[in-house]
């Protein structure tokens, strides 16, 4: 337990103005160098932490203190660490799943909010954070017929402050691209990173994919959509570098198998590619043991790891520590590298969530594309 | 006497008109903006802030029009910077070496009196490196001029003649910023150094840099890579003395004292100075005169504030 709770109630209940007190002081979680202590106060017949910890169970009761209406959990938390988590509060035999009331620090994803705690060490990185000195980029809308798929295919563009005609720029191919946007600041990193002369100026397309769970999987018809339709658009709307090693594919969870997988199909055509937290199952020996919706994927990635060819020259992959998916993406990479690719893999104490995938920007775009930093002093 | 000053970053705060008024240097002005690259020429915003007429001498486009028609100059021209860039990198990769043996023996805990050869010697070893590193890309340019006659090959002569032109009528010359290699490389080229001699200089960021003796490339901090500062080039040696270190509050580890120290010992007798918003550094003949907002790294890891030399 926190020091200072376990304080608090040494000498028994404390009275309510003590809690009061304590409560209008503190910060929650509660976070010291060994662990985080989450608190909630108020009425219930049981609260639950929930939380996504690969290894930790999915549900964990907090402990009501004494008779009074506070409920507190203490969990060891690496340094570092970052989880995202939600009070499950047991009322009268229903169960209602709410972000904490204590804590301001929210993380969105899709599927709505969570509370996030940051263990001890943690800081957000300055670059995640908008910058009023860094000239902003612009994002535009491009819609591209897609005979693969049948229909055009909206997809956004992000243009780099001072863009020129008469420059060549390197090409950024963003799998889930709008939720990049929304939920890991991609606009406001690039802009930075890019001001910073940390990446060269570039051009990312954005896309978002409507069925992202088989379009993801290790289909073709994405790969070549991609290759024969994005590609040759953000081409002739943009002036681009023409050789493989401006070209990154960049996705997250299925967003990055996708990208492997069309790099892998297309050799030559991609030669970067920024891989976060990919949803990489196989199966060395019969069945996997995840939902059918990963069959297709298990197809592809045993049989690229069978042939993974010369699918891309550089290969940044990275990984939260308490994802399920961490084996295989650590097995992934002396794979990768015994075949002589250029491979660096980052773990995080984090999970598969977006802004684990906005921390590790700038470690795998400088790398993949460094900027003019060493060279320009404007 | 000639006039030179070095400015700071003048992106969002800058600092460059007040500074020609002080100087009383009115009149036409011209710029070197090469190390924009592809946006040389886009001066509407350094027009807007100095009040008055600015004539860019579109070095960067007249570097591409000489290679262009002079197919065997741009041949050799590649050639120099292909064996440079190798140099660089075989020169770097014994730097890395040096400045780690230079960062433990400074970290030794022992009696100053014992620790102070063994940081002489680590550090006389990156000396070592730097000055042969110098001496080589001297060998390298000396080579190129004569092999090519550069100085005297018509195209480069046609262009020499038409910047005279531009440049004779000016009150003062503009050296902005920006890629410090492309920059250097297309004054060197086309002669500038002669051609602007007796105008009035005022230089910022990479432009500093390229009108100083040595220009040495520094980031203490990059996402990638070890951060090792590392001689790149000759300067056009304008101003002597110093070594500007243009957006050092962001780039540069100041608080760090050992680095400063070593940074301040490494590339003695010439002072380093800092180049951030505001920082202003006057020469006379070549030498320091007046200083503002700028900071000298010195050998005791302190920072004092720049003066004259």
């Amino acid at each position: 337990m926190n020091p200072e709770i376990r304080q608090l109630f040494a000498q028994g209940d404390p009275a309510p103005a003590a809690i009061d007190a304590f409560f209008a002081a503190a910060r929650f979680p509660l976070v010291d160098p060994r662990g985080a202590t989450f608190v909630y106060r108020g009425a219930a017949d049981a609260v639950l932490l929930r939380l996504w910890i690969s290894g930790l169970p999915a549900a964990q009761p907090l402990e009501r203190l004494g008779a009074t209406d506070v409920w507190a959990l203490h969990m060891e938390l690496p340094e570092n660490s970052r989880v995202e988590y939600k009070f499950d509060v047991v009322r009268g035999g229903a169960s209602e799943w709410i972000t904490d009331p204590l804590n301001p620090v929210k993380a969105t994803d899709p599927f709505g909010a969570n509370s996030v705690c940051q263990g001890h060490g943690y800081r957000r990185p300055q670059w995640t954070q908008f910058d009023p000195l860094a000239r902003a980029g612009s994002i535009e809308e491009l819609w591209i017929a897609s005979r693969e798929f049948g229909a055009p295919r909206r997809v956004r563009a992000y243009v780099p402050a001072r863009f020129r005609r008469t420059r060549r720029y390197p090409l950024l191919i963003v799998h889930d691209g709008d939720d990049y946007l929304r939920f890991a600041e991609l606009k406001v990193v690039l802009d930075n990173l890019i001001h910073r002369l940390e990446l060269p100026p570039l051009v990312a397309a954005l896309t978002q994919s409507p069925d992202r769970l088989v379009e993801y999987a290790g289909d073709l018809r994405h790969a070549r959509h991609l290759a024969h339709e994005v590609l040759p658009a953000f081409g002739k709307r943009f002036s681009l570098r023409d050789e493989p090693a401006a070209r990154v594919l960049m996705g997250a969870s299925f967003g990055a198998v996708a990208a492997l997988h069309a790099a892998w199909s297309h050799p030559g055509v991609f030669g970067r590619l920024l891989l976060e937290s990919g949803s990489f199952a196989f199966s060395d020996i019969g069945q996997h043991r995840r939902t059918p919706v990963f069959d297709p994927v298990v197809r592809f990635v045993n049989e690229f790891r069978r042939a993974p060819g010369e699918c891309a020259q550089r290969i940044y992959l990275s990984c939260g520590i308490y994802e399920s998916l961490i084996y295989e993406n650590r097995s992934l990479v002396p794979l990768l590298a015994g075949r002589g690719l250029q491979v660096r893999f980052e773990e995080a104490r984090d999970g598969h969530n977006w802004e684990n995938w906005r921390d590790r920007l700038q470690a795998g775009l400088t790398w993949l594309l460094p900027g003019p930093l060493w060279m320009v002093y404007e | 006497m000639r006039a030179i000053t070095l400015l700071g970053p003048q992106f969002r705060e800058p600092n460059l008109a007040p500074v020609l008024a002080e100087l009383g240097l009115e009149g036409a002005l011209v710029s070197i903006t090469a190390g924009w690259q592809e946006r040389e020429g886009e001066i509407d915003e350094l027009a807007a802030h100095v009040g008055r007429d600015v004539t860019d001498l579109a070095l960067y486009a007249r570097t591409e029009d000489i290679f262009a028609r002079d197919r065997q100059l741009f041949d050799s021209y590649r050639a120099r910077q292909e064996r440079l860039r190798a140099m660089q990198d075989l020169y770097r990769l014994q730097l890395e070496h040096a400045r780690s043996a230079v960062r433990d023996v400074w970290n030794y805990g022992a009696d100053p009196a014992i620790a102070r050869p063994a940081r002489r010697s680590a550090l006389g070893l990156m000396r070592r490196l730097d000055r042969e590193h110098a001496l080589a890309i001297e060998r390298v340019h000396e080579e190129f001029d004569r092999d090519t006659g550069s100085g005297g090959r018509t195209e480069i002569a046609r262009h020499r003649e038409q910047l005279a032109g531009l440049i004779r009528p000016s009150t003062a010359v503009l050296i902005a910023g920006g890629h410090v290699a492309i920059l250097i490389n297309r004054m060197r080229l086309l002669g500038l150094a002669d051609l602007i001699a007796n105008k009035p200089v005022l230089a910022w960021s990479a432009g500093a840099m390229a009108i100083s003796e040595r220009v040495v490339l520094f980031h203490d901090s990059p996402p990638q890579g070890a951060g090792i500062a590392e001689l790149f080039e000759q300067g056009l040696g304008l101003v002597t003395g110093v070594l500007p270190f243009p957006h050092a509050q962001t780039r540069l580890h100041l608080h760090d004292s050992a680095h400063v120290s070593i940074l301040a010992r490494r590339f003695a007798p010439a002072h380093c100075l800092t180049l951030d918003h505001g920082s202003a550094l006057s020469f006379a003949d070549g030498r320091l005169a007046r200083a503002a907002n700028s900071w000298r790294l010195t050998r005791d890891g302190t920072l004092a504030e720049a003066a004259p030399t």
